[in-house]
């Protein structure tokens, strides 16, 4: 939901005007310099120490990519979901946005998860796309999202918006354990799972595995930052929303009340106005 | 290193993505908050 009154501003509404600019706090800009120096790590351990495998070559690098965006999107989606059962719980929209903002930063996720995929799969299977169970759950996963974000965006309350929405949060996270368990529930191009399958054996190299791992930590604090900015921004998107609403209401009292105010007696009518 | 074009272009892809929506919700943010008082914004 945007703001409904781009001339909606602190000097017209009377308020103070903000000196703090943006969402950003020293929390923020810790977890955002934490984020950068994680993502270096990920570029020299993915593209420099980490050795190609045995059987992908050098099409292995893309997983320390494409494995922790699709892991993280798991999260968002199960932080959206966690969202919008304490919205239905509590009542709050603080959870409602959470659960938006993470839902958003997900969708984005797994998109690259997507487009990585494809560029894997064109390198190890030699196409970009078969209609295989993983990559069609996915697929569905992000259209489902897709929609879910389309329904924040219909008309209507706050309140009106986070009970649509929750209701969808609930039940699109469902689909996280269909994607996950794909390639066992139905024969599949894709892969096992290597680190979350279901035995404790880990096979993968050393250096492989602590690559995967720094892409695990990268892209979680990148997740991390992004949600806390963006559930500050639909904070601000919110209040102007009310804000603008507030004084639509306000002018239009105005009017009315000019509107009810008696004429004057005829005989107190300026002359030659009859 | 073989197939280059596709690793080092998956990495940029992925990194120009996130840094565009950061960037979208840094600037949003910057515009929104400049019209709303300090005090009404809870992470001050």
């Amino acid at each position: 939901m945007t703001t409904t009154d781009p001339n909606l501003t602190s000097e017209h509404d009377g308020a103070v005007a903000s000196t703090a600019g943006g969402t950003g706090t020293r929390g923020t800009r810790i977890i955002g310099i934490a984020t950068i120096v994680a993502m270096g790590w990920l570029v020299a351990f993915g593209l420099g120490f980490s050795p190609e495998d045995r059987d992908q070559r050098e099409a292995v690098r893309l997983l320390y990519v494409h494995v922790p965006t699709i892991w993280i999107a798991y999260l968002a989606f199960t932080v959206t979901a966690i969202g919008s059962g304490m919205y239905l719980f509590r009542k709050s929209l603080g959870w409602d946005r959470l659960a938006g903002a993470s839902a958003e930063i997900g969708t984005v996720f797994v998109a690259v998860t997507l487009v990585v995929g494809a560029l894997w799969g064109r390198l190890t299977w030699g196409v970009f796309w078969q209609w295989d169970a993983r990559l069609t759950t996915t697929a569905l996963l992000f259209v489902t999202y897709i929609g879910y974000l389309a329904v924040r965006r219909l008309d209507g309350t706050h309140e009106q918006r986070a009970r649509r929405s929750a209701v969808i949060g609930l039940i699109a996270v469902l689909e996280i354990p269909l994607v996950h368990w794909s390639v066992r529930l139905w024969r599949s191009l894709h892969q096992e799972a290597t680190v979350l399958g279901t035995d404790a054996d880990v096979s993968m190299d050393g250096l492989m595995l602590f690559s995967l791992f720094v892409g695990v930590i990268a892209f979680s604090l990148l997740y991390l930052w992004l949600v806390m900015h963006r559930t500050r921004g639909m904070f601000l998107e919110d209040y102007l929303d009310d804000r603008g609403l507030d004084v639509a209401l306000a002018a239009r009292r105005a009017e009315a009340a000019a509107a009810s105010v008696p004429a004057p007696p005829v005989g107190q009518r300026p002359e030659g106005t009859n | 290193m073989e197939d280059a074009g596709f690793i080092i272009g998956s990495y940029v892809l992925t990194f120009a993505t996130v840094g565009l929506l950061g960037w979208r919700y840094l600037r949003s943010g910057r515009k929104l908050a400049d019209r709303v008082p300090d005090e009404e914004k809870y992470w001050l």
